[in-house]
């Protein structure tokens, strides 16, 4: 057998007559797609993963990317990936990893979903000319403000506010370890936060030294592998989240390929050069609820509780009581992942079969939370396949105090969403360690763009709550009558607590 | 010497004033009447050593990076939780998921130990966590390990006729080594590991920490280096490299 049963999924092609032999596909391709051959550019298209880099690069535009129209003959049930699967794992015997979230067809909620807008009864705003207000606060609300007289006579506070973190907008980025990907990208990120007066989340990969100077708009990671953790590493962003599990892989563990493990990364974790990064799947220490109280309270100890504890879970499907738990076992901040999350490695059959969308977990976390009167002990935060303004907007009208942001943010910065950053061949230079290939991400230029990107959605925020009639995204967080859902059956409706549209 | 009687107070006042004093730059601590307050040791910096008498609660020395604590009686769950430098001294037994994801520091233990000690330490280039438990340890001992190294010597045998450690131990070891006073049954390691004899290098690496272990509890470094040791090593520094299809 002299090459691979399990069919190409892209054919690259170069226009022979357009080709000026400048050999940049070559030098761009992290996947060695191409070669010299002395005369012309030869292909290998078994390698091609349409990240388009190549494409972007060709000063001639000789390059096209197909989709190989000799996929295996169309059927309604054994569909291209399903046979492609088991050729692949018959000649290896491996499961088959992934990246990115899951791209098979279930129905996305948000898309169902449809925001109101004011109509002579009550007027809309205009966020352009009038003050409209997105900050917010993220961490513990007291369930009630006291005031005493201060020595001027004036009252005051008596009230002590419980640590929050300050948010110019309700972004956040998500989660992304330096390992996962390049320090380039993480810096790209880190700037964009500090410019924009959000956060970013190290994940759990240490924090690199570089990364220092953006403390006061970082939020560390500890999870079961517990990389880069040390009493200052603890103290050195504006809070501290605990992971006990991701959207695209819930129950399962962390699994940065040794390829990924160049001497920096090694040194940053504290592992062996070129081993693979193994973060367990529970974190030993927590069995239950009153473990997890005893690492969110040995966490505020190591920080004299100065800093809000945040705990990220995977929606499940108890997510709701889960997370009544968490929230009781003193957590400020919860942070809910939808199974359409992203990730740098994950086998497809967790990514594509575990755990629940982020709508529906929202919903039944913020409606638990409200019935047992605890809703003010905890912020939301709700992530795992918000593509766009309009899905953060309909995800704070089901309850989330803030979104986190990913591949949003990695599309800012070249990525195409092709999936396959668990290789650590990325050409963007995103999520690979390969240093000619990291290079190519410069974090000023990049930041430029995530910065765009994270304004743009701040004003069509605004446009958004101008519409509502409304001024402050504090009065569209968990306004569920401001949503109607379109198609949607009584069940789901009702979990959503949300109209159908008409009534 | 600054005495804390920890009798009756609760956790978050206790470790408070145990900040306090470590902060004023008190070098010695002795906190009398613990009896299983949480946390102690927690997060704390600096170069103080601090007694603890009764039995402290769970997550001793979490985070710790610096300090010394000698704990006069058992001690339970978690202990140098992710600890980053300093010591901590147990005169009797201790629990389970001792040094999880540990980083620096010492942790000698004169008595038994629970499961899942030693889980996922980590090391790099000189700075290694080191684990020695006098007597024997549970299920899962090395779990996970990356770096640093483990020390299980067994020497209460006599008493005691389990196994000197239980089942799957080292299993997931990538890094670091550990070395088993006695011998190994092969059939308890888990598959990732191999099981060597030490060689000259080992003999002296061991002696080095067991003098200061010996040391700690007033025992003969001579009498426990006259047994033979095992050492286990990860077979591969990629156990889990064929398990996925690119």
């Amino acid at each position: 057998m002299f090459k691979s049963l399990a069919v190409p999924e892209f054919l690259a092609k170069i226009d022979q007559i357009k080709c000026i032999k400048c050999k940049r596909c070559i030098q761009n391709c992290g996947w060695s797609v191409y070669a010299w051959g002395g005369d012309k550019v030869l292909i290998d298209t078994f390698k091609c993963v349409k990240c388009l880099r190549c494409y972007h690069y060709c000063p001639e535009e000789a390059i096209t990317i197909e989709d190989n129209p000799v996929k295996y003959r169309s059927n309604a049930n054994w569909g291209f990936y399903n046979i492609r699967n088991i050729k692949r794992q018959a000649e290896t015997g491996g499961i088959p990893l992934t990246g990115m979230g899951s791209d098979m067809p279930y129905p996305v909620l948000f898309d169902s979903l449809l925001i109101d807008a004011c109509q002579v009864t009550n007027p809309s705003i205009d966020p352009l000319r009038e003050p409209m207000e997105l900050r917010t606060y993220l961490g513990k609300k007291p369930a009630k403000l006291e005031f005493e007289n201060g020595p001027d006579g004036k009252p005051k506070l008596k009230t002590k506010m419980p640590p929050q973190i300050k948010l110019e907008a309700p972004f956040i980025f998500a989660p992304m370890s330096y390992g996962s990907i390049s320090l380039n990208a993480q810096k790209t990120i880190a700037i964009a936060a500090k410019e924009l007066g959000i956060v970013m989340n190290t994940g759990e990969g240490g924090l690199h030294e570089d990364i220092y100077p953006y403390r006061s708009n970082i939020i560390v990671q500890v999870a079961s592998g517990r990389f880069g953790v040390n009493p200052d590493y603890l103290n050195a962003g504006v809070a501290v989240e605990i992971k006990i599990g991701q959207g695209a892989k819930p129950g399962i563990g962390g699994h940065l390929p040794g390829e990924k493990i160049p001497l920096d990364i090694a040194k940053t974790r504290m592992i062996p050069v070129g081993t693979d990064a193994i973060s367990p799947a529970p974190q030993h220490d927590i069995y239950s609820i009153e473990d997890l109280r005893q690492l969110i309270f040995a966490i505020k100890e190591a920080t004299n509780y100065t800093k809000p504890v945040s705990v990220k879970i995977a929606a499940v499907h108890n997510v709701a009581a889960i997370a009544s738990g968490i929230v009781r076992a003193g957590a400020d901040i919860v942070y809910i992942d939808g199974f359409r999350g992203g990730t740098g490695a994950a086998p497809s059959i967790i990514r594509d079969h575990l755990g629940i969308p982020i709508e529906h977990a929202l919903a039944a976390v913020d409606e638990r939370l409200r019935q047992e009167g605890i809703r003010n002990e905890a912020s939301i935060i709700a992530a795992g396949g918000i593509r766009s303004c309009a899905d953060a907007a309909k995800a704070i009208a089901l309850g989330a105090d803030a979104v986190a942001l990913a591949t949003s943010a990695l599309i800012t910065m070249g990525c195409t969403v092709c999936g396959k950053c668990y290789t650590g061949n990325c050409s963007w230079g995103i999520t690979t360690q390969r240093p000619e290939l990291t290079v190519r991400l410069d974090p000023e230029v990049y930041a430029e763009r995530l910065i765009n990107l994270i304004h743009a959605w701040s004003h069509e925020l605004k446009e958004i709550l101008g519409a509502l009639g409304v001024n402050a995204i504090e009065s569209l967080r968990g306004s569920r009558e401001r949503l109607r859902g379109i198609g949607l059956d009584s069940q789901t409706l009702d979990i959503l607590g949300v109209k159908p549209v008409g009534r | 010497m600054q005495v804390i009687d920890a009798k009756g107070i609760y956790y978050r006042d206790l470790n408070q004033k145990v900040r306090e004093a470590v902060a004023k730059g008190e070098k010695e601590v002795l906190l009398k009447n613990v009896n299983g307050q949480y946390y102690i040791g927690d997060g704390l910096n600096g170069e103080s050593t601090i007694t603890i008498e009764g039995v402290p609660g769970n997550d001793l020395a979490a985070f710790m990076d610096g300090p010394t604590l000698i704990v006069k009686d058992n001690a339970q769950d978690n202990i140098s939780n992710t600890m980053n430098s300093g010591k901590v001294i147990i005169h009797g037994n201790a629990g389970d998921v001792l040094g999880y994801g540990m980083r620096g520091g010492k942790l000698h233990i004169r008595g038994n130990v629970g499961y899942r000690v030693g889980i996922h330490m980590k090391g790099y280039k000189k700075q290694a966590p080191v684990i020695i438990a006098g007597g024997k340890a549970g299920d899962f001992f090395g779990e996970y390990m990356a770096g640093g190294i483990l020390i299980l010597l067994n020497l209460d045998g006599e008493k005691d006729s389990r196994p000197t450690v239980g089942d799957y131990a080292g299993t997931g070891m990538h890094g670091g080594v550990i070395f088993i006073r006695g011998e190994v049954d092969k059939k308890l390691c888990g598959a990732e590991v191999g099981i060597t004899d030490p060689d000259e290098e080992d003999i002296k690496l061991l002696k080095e920490h067991l003098t200061d272990y010996c040391k700690d509890f007033n025992l003969n470094i001579d009498e426990i280096m006259k047994g033979s040791f095992k050492k286990l090593t990860p077979a591969s520094l990629r156990p889990y490299g064929n398990l996925y299809a690119y």
